[in-house]
């Protein structure tokens, strides 16, 4: 069966890697935009389920990343620093250092405290962003031009810059094979499992969590700073709490605790947004109890449909 | 800055308190019985708002509007906590915030279809519409007052409730081991929903009281919850006495920032830096206070005692 899974796999690369040709081909740009779009999400989907999935930590507040990476790039722009070169390991290192202090003060606790403290760090930065009058408060503030990498990469150009967010995507894919199947993946997985009984026999687990936890917002960092390229606008509600249900219901919908199916919450999730926003713009009355009905009935996510998918691996 | 000020500004903080209480009330209640975690919290404090302005202003009497908001959220709360979350009690926390998050998308949009998404103004009543002399020489609004005493009525009665009646001693016993209750022959199924359901209408007369003095729309409730969320983490969970606690302490913590940390920076660091850092540092006091109580005592400031 691995290898009905393998294929399905290649299967579902190929289709994203094929998009813009199909959008070029059907003279249909809105389709590059919105699988760009989707794979942002999926970046920052995947980041969350490392933490969520696999480390079992509830996080509430992968949003607050996502902003923070956004602002990593749009404040260098608006002093007139374009350089991807900057704001890209800006992003990176600003939303780790976040992940960082907030990981340090909530993972002292568990559980439903873990949740609404990291729902109130994200909620915390949204209010900073929104009060700072000199970096557009609530409006947010335009991208005068997306990263610039030199002229070698240039993300003006949609099809350079959709194969850029894919390369990303993939890279990140493959870490995250790396890390969970790593000692440090293996070390978080049995922490999740029986904490005490890990500390019990010598691991220091908070500093495990918390590593992950950073990690985690670098890439939500990460998926930040292509975002607002994406859209090539500021807003401080790309930190807002919506934001984290949304990229968690991503999680949960792909399947979380794999390693693909945050990918594929993302694509199902975005896209049924798409297509219920054109049919009403009540769309979310129809997407709320949709949710209710997944979490009561659906539990092992889209993932676990998928022909060959195992029990529970990456 | 005069003493006036801080008296009035002082009885603000202790106005939103209370309202951070109503909430917080319920919400832990819930979370202490039926270890349920309740986003859509927040959705029934702003039904209750919504259905509170409805009534107020098609009978132009705001205590029937507040008493049809009471009896409407309460049977609301309990038709949601039969039809969707009554299965999720044995589920785990992230299933609760899941669904619970769904119940909030459906009843924002239900909300801005019904009423639509512009906010909603009405006027303090006009029996209430004056101010007080709450100590000689100091006026404050007559509306407000009123909801600071309602609040600490309705925290009295909830002790008493809880520490003296029948229906306090089921709940204190589902608190703390819900099978042997339901051994002994409660039916604990039904005490579940009626505890949801004046969870429920706690919030709803938060929000009916809220309906004068903040807008009015879809959204509404999530704002406040993430505070009630602050005012519960620094209680201590599952604990009314700390919930009553936690929401005097963020209110207070929360208003008083809002009106005197300008004013006190500028001194320090001069007016127009304090014009951008006042109101930022002011927006993230309450989060500042939760982290700073976390790193102190993780469990909260009095923490339920749990079988």
């Amino acid at each position: 069966m691995r290898s009905a899974r393998a294929l399905t796999l290649v299967a579902g690369f190929l289709v994203l890697g094929l998009v813009p040709v199909v959008a070029a081909l059907a003279n249909q740009p809105f389709y590059l935009d919105l699988f760009r779009r989707i794979m942002i999400f999926a970046i920052a989907a995947v980041s969350l389920d490392l933490i969520l999935g696999f480390g079992g930590m509830v996080s509430f507040g992968h949003a607050a990343y996502l902003g923070i990476g956004a602002y990593a790039v749009a404040i260098p722009a608006f002093y007139g620093i374009h350089s991807g070169l900057v704001q890209w390991p800006l992003a990176l290192a600003l939303s780790g250092l976040a992940a960082l202090a907030i990981g340090a003060v909530s993972l002292r606790t568990s559980g439903v405290s873990f949740i609404m403290i990291t729902l109130a760090f994200a909620q915390m930065l949204y209010y900073l962003g929104i009060s700072i009058n000199a970096w557009g408060a609530d409006d947010g503030m335009r991208l005068a031009r997306r990263s610039q990498f030199g002229g070698v990469v240039d993300l003006a150009n949609a099809y350079v810059f959709y194969y850029v967010v894919f390369g990303v995507l993939v890279a990140l894919l493959w870490l995250g094979h790396r890390l969970i199947h790593a000692r440090f993946g293996v070390v978080i997985r049995a922490a999740k499992s029986n904490e005490p009984r890990m500390r019990a026999i010598g691991f220091a687990t908070f500093r495990y969590k918390l590593a992950a936890f950073v990690i985690a917002g670098a890439g939500g960092g990460l998926a930040g700073a292509l975002l607002t390229n994406q859209t090539e606008y500021l807003t401080p509600s790309y930190m807002h709490w919506t934001r984290s249900g949304d990229i968690m219901v991503m999680v949960i919908l792909g399947g979380m605790g794999t390693l693909y199916g945050p990918v594929l919450g993302a694509v199902a999730f975005l896209l049924l947004e798409d297509i219920l926003s054109a049919w009403t713009v009540h769309w979310q009355v129809v997407l709320g109890p949709l949710l209710v009905l997944v979490v009561l009935y659906a539990r092992r996510g889209l993932y676990g449909l998928l022909p060959g998918a195992g029990a529970r691996d990456g | 800055m005069n003493w006036l000020l801080v008296v009035e500004q002082c009885l603000n903080g202790l106005q939103f308190g209370v309202m951070l209480f109503l909430m917080a009330a319920g919400l832990t209640l819930v979370f202490g019985i039926m270890n349920l975690v309740n986003l859509a919290h927040g959705s029934l404090y702003m039904v209750g708002a919504y259905l509170a302005t409805a009534a107020f202003n098609r009978t132009g009497s705001f205590l029937a509007g507040v008493a049809f908001a009471l009896a409407a959220t309460l049977a609301i709360g309990m038709l949601v906590e039969v039809i969707a979350l009554r299965t999720l009690y044995e589920r785990d926390h992230l299933d609760q915030v899941l669904a619970t998050f769904g119940l909030i998308l459906f009843f924002n949009e239900a909300v801005a279809i019904v009423w639509g998404r512009a906010a909603l103004f009405t006027a303090v009543p006009r029996a209430l519409s004056g101010h007080l002399q709450v100590l000689p020489g100091i006026p404050y609004p007559a509306y407000r007052a009123v909801i600071i005493l309602v609040g600490l009525a309705v925290a009295l009665l909830l002790y008493v409730v809880v520490s003296r009646t029948r229906l306090g001693m089921l709940i204190r016993a589902g608190a703390s081991n819900r099978t042997m209750v339901g051994a002994l022959g409660v039916n604990i199924r039904l005490l579940y929903t009626v505890v949801f359901g004046f969870g429920a209408a706690l919030a709803a007369l938060g929000g009916a009281m809220a309906g004068p003095i903040y807008s009015v729309l879809p959204g509404m409730g999530e704002e406040i919850l993430i505070q009630v969320f602050v005012v519960i983490v620094i209680g201590g969970i599952g604990s009314i006495r700390g919930a009553l606690v936690g929401a005097v302490v963020v209110g207070m913590v929360d208003t008083l920032g809002r009106a005197f940390l300008k004013p006190m920076l500028s001194t320090v660091i001069g007016p127009s830096a304090a014009d951008n850092a006042g109101p930022a540092l002011a927006s993230m006091l309450i989060y500042i206070l939760m982290a700073a109580v976390l790193f102190f005592r993780p469990q909260g400031l009095f923490p339920a005692v749990r079988s």
